[in-house]
C-alpha cells in the first residue's frame, strides 16, 4: 500500500470541499472496497477523507411517504429495517444475498453504490485494464469472460458493475442525494449515477471530483410482490453471475432490473412495459442489443429462466 | 503516522501507527495479540474476524486509525484456557476444528451471529422477512458463510454454535 495522510471529515461540506483538493483524494467509509484495492495499489490514494463522523446514519422518513437511507447507514442496518423489510422487501433481499455478515457490518450504502468492478483483470496489475489504466487495452476482450457483461458493454470495457443492493435500488427507481465541494446539493436518479464504460471506462459514475453522497431516497411503497434472485458459483458469499430485482403488482405489471449483466444496474423501462406477457418477453426487450461473448452467452437463458422463476413465485 | 486510542478486551490502548496499519496489523503486530489470524488478507476468509462495539468485522479491511474510541474484542478477550467462553468450549466439545488456524476467527464471528438472531437481524435464508426468526441448521450456516474452513469442519462447527445458540436439532 501507498503511504497516504488521513483526516476525519466534520461536515459533509467540509468533506466535499476536502475531496476536492486534488485528484488522488477519496473519501473512505467501510473500507471494505478501498482498501482491499489499495493494498493491491490500483487505488492510490494519497489522501484519505473518513466520513464515518459525519451523522448520516440514520433512516428517516420523507414528507412524501418515502425513506431517506443515509449513506453512512450499515448494510445490516438497512437490511434489518423494519420499514425496509415491510415496503421494500426487494432491497432487503438483496442486501442480505450480498457479501457476509462481517461485510455488510461494515459496508455503508454510499460505499455499497460506488464500489469498483470485480473484473479479475482490473485486479491482476500484471496485466492491460483500460479502467485501471486508460489507454492500456482490455484483457477481458479475448480474455476469460465468463463473468462479464452481455449488454451495454464497449470496445474499452466489458466489465459489470457488482452491487446487488444498487439492483433493488434500481428497481424501487431511488435518488441519490449529494453535497458538491461549492457546498451545493443535488438529486440524482439512480439510472443517471452509473455510466456505461463508453471509451472512458475509467469514469464509473456522474460524481464529479469530491462530490460527496449524503443519502439515498426511494420514493413512497408501491407495494406488489417483492424478489431478489441471485444465482451465483456457490450458495452463499459470492458474487452474482446473474440477478433478478422485482417488483410484481397483482395486476401482473411492475418493475424488473438485472444485476451481473452490464456495466451498471440494467433496468429497460420499456421491458417492465412486457411485465403481464411474461418473463421471454420482458428479456427480449431487455436484451435486445446484448452483445455476449462465447464465455457468457449463458448469462441471456440464465436471466430469463431465473425471472421466471421469480415470476411464477409472486404469482403464487 | 497518526495517533489513535481504544480499548482490546477491556485494556486501553494509545498507539502511533503508520496510517497504513490495518485494524488486524495493530493487533497482531503491535498489541501482540496473535490469537487473531491473518488469511486472505482481503475479506475473503474471516480469520481475522473480531468483535468491534459488539458488532463481527473483518480486521484485515479496516484501517487502526479508523477505531478511535472503540471496544474491540478478540478471541483473547472471549476467554482464557481456564475459563472459557461457551463458545470456545462447544468447539472443544464438538471438534468444530482440524488445523485451527480459521478457529479463532470463527469462534469470534458465531458469538456475533448469536447475538445477531437475538436481535432479529433477517439473512438471505430467512423465509419471511416479518415474521419471528427461528435458528435453523440453514440459519447459522448462511450467517457462518463469510468464515472459511480449508479442513472442512463445518459440520462440527454447526453442532458447536448450535449447542450454544440453543437450537433444538
Ligand atoms: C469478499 C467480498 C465479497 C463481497 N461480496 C459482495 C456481494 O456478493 N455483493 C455485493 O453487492 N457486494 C459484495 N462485496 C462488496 C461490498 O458490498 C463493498 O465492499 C461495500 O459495499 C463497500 O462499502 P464501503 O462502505 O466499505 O465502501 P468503501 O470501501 O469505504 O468505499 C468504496 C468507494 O466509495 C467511495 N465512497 C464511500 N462513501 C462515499 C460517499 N459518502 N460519497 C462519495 N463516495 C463515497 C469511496 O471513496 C470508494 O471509492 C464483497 C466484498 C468482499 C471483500
Ligand atoms: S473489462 Fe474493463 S475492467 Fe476488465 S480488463 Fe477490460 S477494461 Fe479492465
Amino acid at each position: 500500500m501507498k503511504s497516504f495522510s488521513y483526516e476525519r471529515a466534520t461536515s459533509p461540506a467540509a468533506a466535499a470541499a476536502a475531496g476536492a483538493r486534488d485528484a488522488n483524494t477519496r473519501f473512505i467509509a467501510g473500507g471494505t472496497n478501498l482498501l482491499d484495492l489499495m493494498k493491491l495499489e490500483i487505488e492510490t490514494p494519497t489522501h484519505l477523507v473518513d466520513v464515518n463522523g459525519l451523522a448520516l446514519d440514520r433512516i428517516e422518513e420523507t414528507p412524501e411517504g418515502g425513506l431517506r437511507i443515509g449513506a453512512l447507514v450499515r448494510n445490516t442496518d438497512l437490511a434489518a429495517d423494519a420499514r425496509v423489510r415491510r415496503d421494500y422487501g426487494v432491497l432487503s433481499r438483496a442486501l442480505l444475498a450480498g457479501a457476509s455478515g462481517q461485510l455488510r457490518n461494515k459496508a455503508t450504502t454510499a460505499g455499497n453504490i460506488l464500489q469498483r468492478t470485480r473484473c479479475p483483470y482490473f485486479y491482476d496489475t500484471n496485466l492491460p485494464c483500460n479502467k485501471r489504466k486508460p489507454g492500456s487495452g482490455c484483457a477481458a476482450i479475448g480474455g476469460f469472460s465468463r463473468q462479464h457483461a452481455v449488454i451495454g458493454a464497449s470496445e474499452a470495457c466489458i466489465a459489470t458493475h457488482p452491487s446487488d443492493m444498487a439492483v433493488a435500488m434500481r428497481a424501487l427507481d431511488a435518488t441519490v442525494e449529494t453535497v458538491r465541494p461549492d457546498g451545493a446539493t443535488r438529486s440524482i436518479p439512480i439510472a443517471e449515477l452509473h455510466r456505461l464504460p463508453g471509451d472512458s471506462p475509467e469514469i464509473e459514475t456522474t460524481l464529479a471530483s469530491g462530490e460527496l453522497i449524503t443519502a439515498v431516497t426511494l420514493p413512497k411503497p408501491v407495494g406488489g410482490t417483492q424478489a431478489y434472485r441471485k444465482v451465483r458459483d456457490r450458495a452463499s458469499y459470492a458474487f452474482a453471475l446473474v440477478s433478478v430485482a422485482a417488483i410484481v403488482q397483482r395486476d401482473g405489471t411492475g418493475s424488473v432490473a438485472l444485476g451481473g449483466v452490464a456495466h451498471k444496474p440494467w433496468r429497460v423501462e420499456a421491458a417492465d412495459a412486457e411485465l403481464p406477457r411474461g418473463a421471454k418477453a420482458v428479456t427480449a426487450r431487455l436484451f435486445a442489443d446484448a452483445k455476449p461473448t462465447k464465455d457468457n452467452a449463458f448469462k441471456l437463458p440464465l436471466a430469463e429462466r431465473t425471472l421466471a422463476a421469480v415470476l411464477r413465485e409472486a404469482r403464487g | 503516522m497518526a495517533k489513535v486510542s481504544f480499548d482490546v478486551n477491556g485494556e486501553t490502548h494509545q498507539l502511533e501507527l503508520d496510517t497504513r496499519t490495518t485494524l488486524l496489523d495493530a493487533l497482531r503486530e503491535h498489541l501482540h495479540l496473535t490469537g487473531t489470524k491473518k488469511g486472505s488478507d482481503h475479506g475473503q476468509c474471516g480469520a481475522c474476524t473480531v468483535i468491534v462495539d459488539g458488532r463481527r468485522i473483518n480486521s484485515c479491511l479496516t484501517l487502526a486509525v479508523m477505531h478511535e474510541g472503540d471496544e474491540i474484542t478478540t478471541i483473547e478477550g472471549l476467554g482464557t484456557p481456564d475459563g472459557m467462553h461457551p463458545m470456545q468450549a462447544a468447539f472443544v466439545k464438538h471438534d468444530g476444528y482440524q488445523c485451527g488456524y480459521c478457529t479463532p476467527g470463527q469462534i469470534c464471528s458465531a458469538v456475533a451471529v448469536v447475538d445477531e438472531v437475538r436481535a432479529g437481524i433477517p439473512s438471505h435464508v430467512t423465509a419471511d422477512l416479518t415474521a419471528p426468526l427461528r435458528l435453523t441448521n440453514a440459519e447459522l450456516r448462511e450467517r457462518m458463510s463469510g468464515n472459511i474452513c480449508r479442513c472442512g469442519a463445518y459440520s462440527n462447527i454447526a453442532d458447536a454454535i448450535g449447542e450454544v445458540a440453543g437450537r433444538s436439532a
